[in-house]
Protein backbone atom coordinates (compact mmCIF):
# COMPACT_ATOMS: atom_id res chain seq x y z
CA UNK A 1 0.00 0.00 0.00
CA UNK A 2 1.35 3.63 -1.08
CA UNK A 3 -0.08 6.35 1.08
CA UNK A 4 0.43 9.92 -0.10
CA UNK A 5 -0.88 12.49 2.18
CA UNK A 6 -0.72 16.40 1.58
CA UNK A 7 2.58 16.39 -1.00
CA UNK A 8 4.08 19.08 -2.28
CA UNK A 9 6.59 20.05 -4.54
CA UNK A 10 7.99 23.12 -6.01
CA UNK A 11 10.29 24.13 -8.70
CA UNK A 12 11.64 27.25 -7.68
CA UNK A 13 8.42 29.64 -7.67
CA UNK A 14 6.66 27.35 -9.28
CA UNK A 15 4.06 24.99 -7.52
CA UNK A 16 3.46 21.31 -9.17
CA UNK A 17 1.67 19.40 -6.25
CA UNK A 18 0.14 21.53 -3.58
CA UNK A 19 -0.87 19.09 -1.30
CA UNK A 20 -1.88 15.75 -3.23
CA UNK A 21 -3.31 12.97 -1.30
CA UNK A 22 -3.90 9.09 -2.71
CA UNK A 23 -3.84 6.03 -1.90
CA UNK A 24 -2.67 3.33 -4.33
CA UNK A 25 -3.46 -0.26 -3.22
CA UNK A 26 -1.59 -2.99 -3.43
CA UNK A 27 -2.33 -5.27 -6.36
CA UNK A 28 -4.34 -2.83 -7.99
CA UNK A 29 -3.97 -0.61 -11.36
CA UNK A 30 -4.23 3.21 -10.55
CA UNK A 31 -4.49 5.59 -13.27
CA UNK A 32 -3.63 9.02 -13.10
CA UNK A 33 -5.31 11.51 -15.33
CA UNK A 34 -5.24 15.10 -15.78
CA UNK A 35 -4.20 17.71 -17.86
CA UNK A 36 -0.59 18.28 -19.12
CA UNK A 37 1.59 19.99 -16.64
CA UNK A 38 -0.92 18.85 -13.51
CA UNK A 39 2.78 17.22 -11.78
CA UNK A 40 1.90 13.12 -12.79
CA UNK A 41 4.87 12.63 -13.54
CA UNK A 42 6.09 15.12 -10.76
CA UNK A 43 4.21 12.57 -9.06
CA UNK A 44 5.39 9.64 -9.58
CA UNK A 45 8.90 10.59 -9.31
CA UNK A 46 8.53 11.58 -6.47
CA UNK A 47 7.05 8.04 -5.09
CA UNK A 48 9.83 6.50 -6.70
CA UNK A 49 12.05 9.08 -5.19
CA UNK A 50 13.88 10.79 -8.52
CA UNK A 51 12.36 14.05 -6.72
CA UNK A 52 12.47 14.51 -3.26
CA UNK A 53 8.79 16.51 -2.61
CA UNK A 54 9.00 19.51 -0.34
CA UNK A 55 6.01 19.06 2.02
CA UNK A 56 3.61 16.26 3.07
CA UNK A 57 4.85 12.17 3.37
CA UNK A 58 4.63 9.03 1.13
CA UNK A 59 4.46 6.01 2.97
CA UNK A 60 5.11 2.91 1.25
CA UNK A 61 3.86 -0.43 3.21
CA UNK A 62 4.15 2.02 6.30
CA UNK A 63 7.50 3.39 5.59
CA UNK A 64 7.82 7.01 5.40
CA UNK A 65 10.18 7.24 2.11
CA UNK A 66 9.20 11.26 2.09
CA UNK A 67 13.05 12.07 3.00
CA UNK A 68 15.06 9.08 2.69
CA UNK A 69 18.88 10.08 1.68
CA UNK A 70 21.24 7.02 2.18
CA UNK A 71 21.95 5.52 -1.08
CA UNK A 72 21.56 2.16 0.67
CA UNK A 73 17.98 3.04 1.70
CA UNK A 74 17.25 4.83 -1.65
CA UNK A 75 18.60 1.63 -3.48
CA UNK A 76 16.50 -0.75 -1.44
CA UNK A 77 12.91 1.52 -1.99
CA UNK A 78 13.85 1.23 -5.98
CA UNK A 79 14.74 -2.45 -5.73
CA UNK A 80 10.77 -3.11 -5.29
CA UNK A 81 9.62 -0.50 -7.90
CA UNK A 82 9.65 -0.18 -12.20
CA UNK A 83 9.64 2.91 -14.15
CA UNK A 84 8.75 3.33 -17.88
CA UNK A 85 9.89 6.53 -18.74
CA UNK A 86 7.92 8.74 -20.99
CA UNK A 87 10.19 8.26 -24.28
CA UNK A 88 12.12 5.17 -23.19
CA UNK A 89 15.23 6.51 -21.49
CA UNK A 90 17.12 4.01 -23.47
CA UNK A 91 21.26 3.84 -22.68
CA UNK A 92 22.20 4.83 -26.27
CA UNK A 93 25.62 3.63 -25.75
CA UNK A 94 24.25 -0.10 -25.26
CA UNK A 95 22.44 -2.56 -27.14
CA UNK A 96 18.76 -3.41 -26.78
CA UNK A 97 19.69 -6.89 -24.95
CA UNK A 98 22.30 -4.51 -22.68
CA UNK A 99 19.17 -2.40 -22.16
CA UNK A 100 17.28 -5.19 -21.32
CA UNK A 101 18.99 -6.83 -18.57
CA UNK A 102 20.67 -3.46 -16.99
CA UNK A 103 19.07 -3.58 -14.53
CA UNK A 104 19.26 -7.51 -13.30
CA UNK A 105 22.73 -6.39 -12.35
CA UNK A 106 22.35 -4.03 -9.78
CA UNK A 107 18.61 -5.30 -8.58
CA UNK A 108 19.12 -9.01 -8.64
CA UNK A 109 21.47 -11.85 -8.00
CA UNK A 110 20.20 -13.35 -11.29
CA UNK A 111 23.69 -14.94 -12.98
CA UNK A 112 25.05 -13.62 -15.85
CA UNK A 113 24.42 -16.69 -17.88
CA UNK A 114 21.05 -16.48 -17.74
CA UNK A 115 20.75 -12.85 -19.34
CA UNK A 116 20.24 -13.75 -22.89
CA UNK A 117 17.13 -15.91 -21.91
CA UNK A 118 15.81 -13.18 -19.68
CA UNK A 119 16.27 -10.39 -22.52
CA UNK A 120 14.35 -13.37 -24.97
CA UNK A 121 11.34 -13.90 -22.94
CA UNK A 122 11.08 -10.00 -22.05
CA UNK A 123 11.39 -8.62 -25.34
CA UNK A 124 8.83 -11.57 -26.65
CA UNK A 125 6.03 -10.21 -23.78
CA UNK A 126 6.17 -6.77 -25.45
CA UNK A 127 6.17 -8.00 -28.95
CA UNK A 128 9.75 -7.85 -30.28
CA UNK A 129 12.07 -10.33 -31.57
CA UNK A 130 15.53 -10.67 -32.70
CA UNK A 131 16.16 -7.06 -31.99
CA UNK A 132 19.17 -7.70 -28.96
CA UNK A 133 22.15 -6.83 -30.81
CA UNK A 134 20.61 -3.42 -32.63
CA UNK A 135 21.26 -0.27 -31.09
CA UNK A 136 18.33 2.46 -29.82
CA UNK A 137 19.14 4.76 -32.56
CA UNK A 138 18.05 1.92 -34.66
CA UNK A 139 14.54 1.75 -33.19
CA UNK A 140 11.33 3.15 -33.93
CA UNK A 141 9.51 5.50 -30.75
CA UNK A 142 7.10 2.57 -30.32
CA UNK A 143 9.67 0.22 -30.50
CA UNK A 144 12.26 1.95 -28.60
CA UNK A 145 8.88 2.43 -25.87
CA UNK A 146 8.98 -1.59 -25.73
CA UNK A 147 12.09 -2.13 -25.16
CA UNK A 148 11.75 0.24 -22.31
CA UNK A 149 8.43 -1.66 -20.99
CA UNK A 150 10.71 -5.20 -21.68
CA UNK A 151 13.60 -3.68 -19.11
CA UNK A 152 10.82 -2.53 -16.41
CA UNK A 153 9.71 -6.27 -16.34
CA UNK A 154 13.39 -7.80 -16.39
CA UNK A 155 13.52 -7.31 -12.73
CA UNK A 156 10.56 -8.34 -11.83
CA UNK A 157 9.19 -5.26 -9.57
CA UNK A 158 6.47 -5.40 -7.36
CA UNK A 159 5.34 -2.06 -8.28
CA UNK A 160 5.15 -0.68 -11.85
CA UNK A 161 5.34 3.10 -12.60
CA UNK A 162 4.01 3.75 -15.86
CA UNK A 163 4.26 7.43 -17.44
CA UNK A 164 2.35 7.21 -20.52
CA UNK A 165 3.01 3.49 -21.69
CA UNK A 166 0.91 3.88 -25.03
CA UNK A 167 1.46 7.24 -26.49
CA UNK A 168 3.62 6.62 -29.52
CA UNK A 169 2.08 3.65 -30.17
CA UNK A 170 -0.42 2.47 -32.51
CA UNK A 171 -4.09 1.27 -31.64
CA UNK A 172 -3.16 -2.80 -31.40
CA UNK A 173 -0.13 -2.58 -29.37
CA UNK A 174 -1.55 0.15 -27.28
CA UNK A 175 -3.94 -2.36 -26.93
CA UNK A 176 -1.73 -5.38 -26.29
CA UNK A 177 0.43 -3.06 -23.48
CA UNK A 178 -3.14 -2.40 -21.70
CA UNK A 179 -3.77 -6.11 -21.46
CA UNK A 180 0.15 -6.99 -20.52
CA UNK A 181 -0.49 -4.25 -17.41
CA UNK A 182 -3.56 -6.17 -16.18
CA UNK A 183 -2.01 -9.53 -17.07
CA UNK A 184 1.06 -9.01 -14.82
CA UNK A 185 -1.46 -7.74 -11.96
CA UNK A 186 -3.50 -10.74 -12.47
CA UNK A 187 -0.85 -13.30 -12.79
CA UNK A 188 1.92 -11.51 -10.69
CA UNK A 189 0.03 -9.45 -8.54
CA UNK A 190 1.60 -6.29 -9.80
CA UNK A 191 0.54 -2.79 -8.85
CA UNK A 192 0.77 -0.41 -11.27
CA UNK A 193 -0.04 3.50 -11.16
CA UNK A 194 -0.46 4.70 -14.65
CA UNK A 195 -0.10 8.17 -15.88
CA UNK A 196 -2.14 8.12 -19.17
CA UNK A 197 -4.23 10.73 -21.57
CA UNK A 198 -5.79 7.54 -23.47
CA UNK A 199 -9.26 7.12 -21.97
CA UNK A 200 -10.32 4.32 -23.39
CA UNK A 201 -6.73 2.72 -22.06
CA UNK A 202 -7.72 3.93 -18.52
CA UNK A 203 -10.84 2.67 -18.12
CA UNK A 204 -10.16 -0.89 -19.57
CA UNK A 205 -7.02 -1.39 -17.24
CA UNK A 206 -7.65 0.56 -13.86
CA UNK A 207 -9.38 -0.77 -10.42
CA UNK A 208 -9.00 3.34 -9.33
CA UNK A 209 -8.76 6.47 -10.94
CA UNK A 210 -7.64 10.06 -9.88
CA UNK A 211 -7.66 13.20 -11.58
CA UNK A 212 -5.08 15.52 -10.88
CA UNK A 213 -5.67 19.24 -11.10
CA UNK A 214 -3.72 22.12 -10.40
CA UNK A 215 -1.53 20.17 -8.14
CA UNK A 216 -4.21 18.33 -6.32
CA UNK A 217 -6.45 15.69 -6.74
CA UNK A 218 -10.06 16.17 -7.94
CA UNK A 219 -11.37 13.08 -7.85
CA UNK A 220 -10.02 9.48 -7.12
CA UNK A 221 -12.69 6.70 -7.19
CA UNK A 222 -13.36 3.25 -8.16
CA UNK A 223 -13.49 2.95 -12.21
CA UNK A 224 -17.24 2.76 -12.26
CA UNK A 225 -17.51 5.35 -9.76
CA UNK A 226 -15.03 7.40 -12.19
CA UNK A 227 -17.47 6.96 -15.52
CA UNK A 228 -20.33 8.18 -13.75
CA UNK A 229 -18.99 10.86 -12.34
CA UNK A 230 -20.82 14.80 -11.88
CA UNK A 231 -17.28 16.68 -11.31
CA UNK A 232 -17.56 18.83 -14.15
CA UNK A 233 -13.67 18.91 -14.14
CA UNK A 234 -13.79 15.01 -14.35
CA UNK A 235 -16.21 14.84 -16.90
CA UNK A 236 -15.06 17.56 -19.22
CA UNK A 237 -11.51 15.54 -19.24
CA UNK A 238 -13.10 12.15 -20.03
CA UNK A 239 -15.30 13.65 -22.52
CA UNK A 240 -12.61 15.46 -24.09
CA UNK A 241 -14.88 18.39 -24.05
CA UNK A 242 -13.80 22.21 -25.23
CA UNK A 243 -15.98 23.56 -22.90
CA UNK A 244 -16.53 23.43 -19.71
CA UNK A 245 -14.64 24.64 -16.50
CA UNK A 246 -10.66 23.22 -17.14
CA UNK A 247 -10.83 25.73 -20.35
CA UNK A 248 -12.48 28.40 -18.26
CA UNK A 249 -9.52 28.88 -16.27
CA UNK A 250 -7.16 28.44 -18.75
CA UNK A 251 -8.85 31.23 -20.69
CA UNK A 252 -8.54 33.36 -17.62
CA UNK B 1 24.85 46.13 -10.45
CA UNK B 2 25.11 44.68 -7.15
CA UNK B 3 22.18 42.67 -7.77
CA UNK B 4 24.25 40.85 -10.70
CA UNK B 5 27.29 40.90 -8.65
CA UNK B 6 25.80 38.94 -5.99
CA UNK B 7 23.79 36.29 -8.43
CA UNK B 8 27.09 36.05 -10.03
CA UNK B 9 28.69 35.27 -6.70
CA UNK B 10 25.66 33.05 -5.33
CA UNK B 11 26.04 31.22 -8.49
CA UNK B 12 29.65 30.25 -8.37
CA UNK B 13 29.41 29.01 -4.97
CA UNK B 14 26.68 26.92 -5.59
CA UNK B 15 28.66 24.77 -8.93
CA UNK B 16 31.60 25.28 -6.16
CA UNK B 17 29.84 23.24 -3.78
CA UNK B 18 28.06 20.88 -6.18
CA UNK B 19 30.97 20.11 -7.82
CA UNK B 20 32.61 19.79 -3.97
CA UNK B 21 30.06 17.30 -3.59
CA UNK B 22 30.74 15.48 -6.49
CA UNK B 23 34.45 14.46 -5.64
CA UNK B 24 32.97 13.54 -2.23
CA UNK B 25 30.16 11.35 -3.47
CA UNK B 26 33.01 10.05 -5.88
CA UNK B 27 35.53 9.05 -3.19
CA UNK B 28 32.48 7.18 -1.48
CA UNK B 29 31.25 5.04 -4.37
CA UNK B 30 35.15 4.79 -5.17
CA UNK B 31 35.34 2.88 -1.95
CA UNK B 32 31.75 1.25 -1.32
CA UNK B 33 30.86 -0.55 -4.74
CA UNK B 34 33.05 -2.66 -6.85
CA UNK B 35 34.69 -0.33 -9.95
CA UNK B 36 32.62 -0.56 -13.28
CA UNK B 37 35.77 -2.01 -14.79
CA UNK B 38 34.29 -2.38 -17.92
CA UNK B 39 33.32 1.17 -18.62
CA UNK B 40 36.49 2.17 -17.01
CA UNK B 41 38.04 0.72 -19.79
CA UNK B 42 36.46 1.44 -22.01
CA UNK B 43 37.02 5.51 -21.53
CA UNK B 44 40.37 5.36 -20.61
CA UNK B 45 40.39 4.06 -24.68
CA UNK B 46 38.04 7.03 -25.73
CA UNK B 47 39.76 9.38 -23.21
CA UNK B 48 43.31 8.26 -23.44
CA UNK B 49 44.21 6.21 -26.94
CA UNK B 50 42.15 7.99 -28.65
CA UNK B 51 43.27 11.35 -27.80
CA UNK B 52 46.70 9.99 -28.88
CA UNK B 53 47.31 11.18 -31.94
CA UNK B 54 46.44 14.64 -31.73
CA UNK B 55 48.06 15.04 -28.18
CA UNK B 56 51.57 13.80 -30.23
CA UNK B 57 51.07 15.81 -33.22
CA UNK B 58 50.74 18.80 -31.23
CA UNK B 59 53.63 18.19 -29.22
CA UNK B 60 55.35 17.39 -32.08
CA UNK B 61 55.14 20.94 -33.52
CA UNK B 62 55.47 22.83 -30.88
CA UNK B 63 59.16 20.66 -30.28
CA UNK B 64 59.57 21.78 -33.53
CA UNK B 65 58.33 25.29 -32.94
CA UNK B 66 60.53 25.51 -29.82
CA UNK B 67 63.45 24.53 -31.41
CA UNK B 68 63.32 26.99 -34.10
CA UNK B 69 62.58 29.98 -32.19
CA UNK B 70 65.53 29.12 -29.64
CA UNK B 71 68.16 28.35 -32.09
CA UNK B 72 67.14 31.14 -33.98
CA UNK B 73 67.17 33.70 -31.03
CA UNK B 74 70.47 32.10 -29.19
CA UNK B 75 72.16 32.67 -33.20
CA UNK B 76 70.95 36.45 -33.47
CA UNK B 77 72.27 36.48 -29.61
CA UNK B 78 75.16 34.09 -29.38
CA UNK B 79 75.85 33.56 -32.88
CA UNK B 80 75.28 30.38 -32.46
CA UNK B 81 72.63 27.75 -31.45
CA UNK B 82 73.33 26.47 -28.10
CA UNK B 83 71.71 25.13 -25.47
CA UNK B 84 68.84 24.45 -27.68
CA UNK B 85 68.11 21.06 -26.36
CA UNK B 86 68.26 22.48 -22.55
CA UNK B 87 65.28 24.70 -23.80
CA UNK B 88 63.02 22.96 -25.32
CA UNK B 89 63.50 20.33 -22.90
CA UNK B 90 62.83 22.31 -20.27
CA UNK B 91 59.84 24.05 -21.38
CA UNK B 92 58.37 20.88 -22.59
CA UNK B 93 58.80 18.62 -19.74
CA UNK B 94 58.28 21.26 -16.67
CA UNK B 95 55.10 23.12 -18.59
CA UNK B 96 54.11 22.89 -21.93
CA UNK B 97 54.16 18.81 -22.40
CA UNK B 98 51.60 18.88 -19.18
CA UNK B 99 49.66 22.68 -20.00
CA UNK B 100 49.02 21.41 -24.29
CA UNK B 101 48.54 17.63 -23.21
CA UNK B 102 45.77 19.02 -20.83
CA UNK B 103 44.40 21.63 -23.08
CA UNK B 104 44.26 18.92 -26.12
CA UNK B 105 42.06 15.83 -23.58
CA UNK B 106 39.91 18.79 -21.86
CA UNK B 107 38.86 19.91 -25.67
CA UNK B 108 38.87 16.64 -27.37
CA UNK B 109 37.82 14.21 -24.93
CA UNK B 110 36.37 16.58 -22.28
CA UNK B 111 34.15 18.32 -24.69
CA UNK B 112 33.11 14.48 -25.64
CA UNK B 113 32.15 13.49 -21.97
CA UNK B 114 29.75 16.31 -21.15
CA UNK B 115 28.15 16.22 -24.24
CA UNK B 116 27.34 12.52 -23.74
CA UNK B 117 26.59 13.00 -20.06
CA UNK B 118 24.27 15.71 -20.60
CA UNK B 119 22.46 14.28 -23.53
CA UNK B 120 21.94 11.56 -21.00
CA UNK B 121 20.55 13.70 -18.62
CA UNK B 122 18.11 15.51 -20.59
CA UNK B 123 16.51 12.19 -22.01
CA UNK B 124 16.33 11.26 -18.39
CA UNK B 125 19.15 8.03 -18.61
CA UNK B 126 20.54 9.34 -15.65
CA UNK B 127 16.95 9.13 -14.23
CA UNK B 128 16.68 5.39 -15.32
CA UNK B 129 20.18 4.76 -13.88
CA UNK B 130 18.77 5.70 -10.72
CA UNK B 131 15.66 3.51 -11.16
CA UNK B 132 17.80 0.61 -12.34
CA UNK B 133 19.50 0.63 -9.00
CA UNK B 134 22.67 2.44 -9.63
CA UNK B 135 24.12 5.72 -9.29
CA UNK B 136 25.02 7.67 -12.10
CA UNK B 137 28.42 8.99 -9.70
CA UNK B 138 29.00 5.28 -9.52
CA UNK B 139 28.30 4.26 -13.61
CA UNK B 140 29.62 7.27 -15.23
CA UNK B 141 31.66 9.44 -13.05
CA UNK B 142 34.30 6.95 -11.46
CA UNK B 143 34.97 5.73 -14.48
CA UNK B 144 35.73 9.02 -16.50
CA UNK B 145 37.60 9.90 -13.65
CA UNK B 146 40.03 7.50 -13.10
CA UNK B 147 40.33 7.27 -16.93
CA UNK B 148 41.14 10.77 -17.34
CA UNK B 149 43.97 10.59 -14.18
CA UNK B 150 45.38 7.59 -15.71
CA UNK B 151 45.63 8.76 -19.59
CA UNK B 152 46.44 12.52 -18.78
CA UNK B 153 49.84 11.67 -17.19
CA UNK B 154 50.45 9.18 -19.89
CA UNK B 155 50.27 11.35 -22.69
CA UNK B 156 52.53 13.81 -21.23
CA UNK B 157 54.88 11.43 -20.81
CA UNK B 158 54.85 10.59 -24.60
CA UNK B 159 54.21 14.49 -25.30
CA UNK B 160 57.36 14.71 -23.76
CA UNK B 161 59.15 12.67 -25.71
CA UNK B 162 57.81 13.74 -28.87
CA UNK B 163 57.92 17.34 -28.49
CA UNK B 164 61.99 16.63 -27.81
CA UNK B 165 61.93 14.62 -30.99
CA UNK B 166 60.26 17.61 -32.58
CA UNK B 167 63.02 19.70 -31.65
CA UNK B 168 66.09 17.35 -32.60
CA UNK B 169 64.36 17.12 -36.27
CA UNK B 170 64.66 21.15 -36.28
CA UNK B 171 68.01 21.68 -34.15
CA UNK B 172 69.70 18.71 -36.25
CA UNK B 173 68.26 19.24 -39.96
CA UNK B 174 67.92 22.74 -39.78
CA UNK B 175 69.78 24.54 -37.40
CA UNK B 176 73.09 21.96 -37.77
CA UNK B 177 73.36 21.35 -34.02
CA UNK B 178 74.90 17.86 -33.98
CA UNK B 179 72.84 15.36 -32.36
CA UNK B 180 75.50 14.49 -29.44
CA UNK B 181 75.11 18.43 -28.32
CA UNK B 182 71.29 17.94 -28.40
CA UNK B 183 70.75 15.26 -26.51
CA UNK B 184 73.44 16.33 -23.79
CA UNK B 185 71.80 19.21 -23.41
CA UNK B 186 68.96 17.59 -22.10
CA UNK B 187 70.43 14.52 -20.39
CA UNK B 188 73.11 16.78 -18.64
CA UNK B 189 70.77 19.30 -17.06
CA UNK B 190 67.01 18.27 -17.10
CA UNK B 191 66.79 15.77 -14.21
CA UNK B 192 64.17 13.34 -12.52
CA UNK B 193 62.45 15.96 -10.44
CA UNK B 194 61.79 18.63 -13.43
CA UNK B 195 60.15 15.50 -15.09
CA UNK B 196 58.21 14.64 -11.57
CA UNK B 197 57.38 18.50 -11.77
CA UNK B 198 55.51 18.21 -14.53
CA UNK B 199 54.27 14.47 -14.42
CA UNK B 200 52.40 15.87 -10.93
CA UNK B 201 51.18 18.97 -12.17
CA UNK B 202 49.32 16.69 -14.51
CA UNK B 203 47.33 14.36 -12.47
CA UNK B 204 45.90 17.02 -11.02
CA UNK B 205 45.09 19.18 -14.13
CA UNK B 206 43.47 15.47 -15.25
CA UNK B 207 41.45 15.31 -12.19
CA UNK B 208 39.78 18.49 -12.67
CA UNK B 209 39.14 17.99 -16.09
CA UNK B 210 37.33 14.71 -14.96
CA UNK B 211 35.32 16.74 -12.44
CA UNK B 212 34.83 19.56 -14.66
CA UNK B 213 33.41 17.95 -17.01
CA UNK B 214 31.36 15.47 -15.43
CA UNK B 215 30.14 18.03 -13.27
CA UNK B 216 28.73 20.43 -16.16
CA UNK B 217 27.27 16.95 -18.13
CA UNK B 218 25.38 16.22 -14.71
CA UNK B 219 24.34 19.10 -13.86
CA UNK B 220 23.15 19.75 -17.56
CA UNK B 221 19.24 21.58 -18.13
CA UNK B 222 17.18 22.43 -20.97
CA UNK B 223 17.70 19.97 -24.04
CA UNK B 224 20.18 20.28 -26.95
CA UNK B 225 20.92 23.97 -26.30
CA UNK B 226 21.25 22.81 -22.70
CA UNK B 227 23.49 20.44 -23.90
CA UNK B 228 25.70 22.73 -26.15
CA UNK B 229 26.02 25.11 -23.21
CA UNK B 230 27.54 22.49 -20.63
CA UNK B 231 29.77 21.47 -23.45
CA UNK B 232 30.88 25.07 -24.17
CA UNK B 233 31.13 25.81 -20.42
CA UNK B 234 32.99 22.40 -19.55
CA UNK B 235 35.97 23.32 -21.94
CA UNK B 236 36.02 27.14 -21.44
CA UNK B 237 36.21 26.13 -17.42
CA UNK B 238 39.23 23.37 -17.62
CA UNK B 239 41.52 25.61 -20.12
CA UNK B 240 41.33 28.38 -17.51
CA UNK B 241 41.60 26.51 -14.52
CA UNK B 242 44.41 24.50 -16.39
CA UNK B 243 46.35 27.93 -16.37
CA UNK B 244 45.54 28.54 -12.77
CA UNK B 245 46.06 25.26 -11.15
CA UNK B 246 49.39 25.43 -13.32
CA UNK B 247 50.27 28.66 -12.34
CA UNK B 248 49.50 27.74 -7.94
CA UNK B 249 51.10 24.23 -8.79
CA UNK B 250 54.42 25.43 -10.24
CA UNK B 251 54.89 27.74 -7.25
CA UNK B 252 54.08 24.71 -4.79
CA UNK B 253 56.09 22.31 -6.36
CA UNK B 254 59.18 25.06 -6.74
CA UNK B 255 58.80 25.73 -2.93
CA UNK B 256 59.13 22.00 -2.39
CA UNK B 257 62.20 21.64 -4.59
CA UNK B 258 60.60 19.79 -7.12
Amino acid sequence: MIKIRNLKKYFGSKHILRGVNLDIKDGEVTTIIGGSGTGKSTLIKCIIRLLEPDGGEILVNGKDITHIKKAVELADLRRSFGYLFQEGALFDSLTVGENVTFGLKYLTDVPKADYAKIAKEKLALVGLKDIENLKPSELSGGMKKRVSLARVLATSPKVILYDEPTSGLDPIMSEIISELIVNLKHKLGVTSVVITHDMKSAFEISDTMAMLYEGKVKLAASTAEFKKTDNPYVKQFIEGSSKGPIQMQIRS
Amino acid sequence: MFKSLGRFVLNSLTQIGQASSLVYSSVFWLFKAPLEFAQTMQQTVKIGVESMIVATLTSLFTGMVLALQAGTTMQSILSEPIYIGTLVGFSLVRELGPVLTAFVVAGRAGAAVTAEIGTMRVTEQIDALHTLGTDPIRYLVIPRLIAFTLAIPILTLFANVTGMFGGYLVSVHGLGVSSYTYVEDITTFIGVDDLMHGFIKSIFFAFMIGVVCCYKGLYTRGGAEGVGKSTTQAVVVSMVMILVLDYFFTAILNALGI
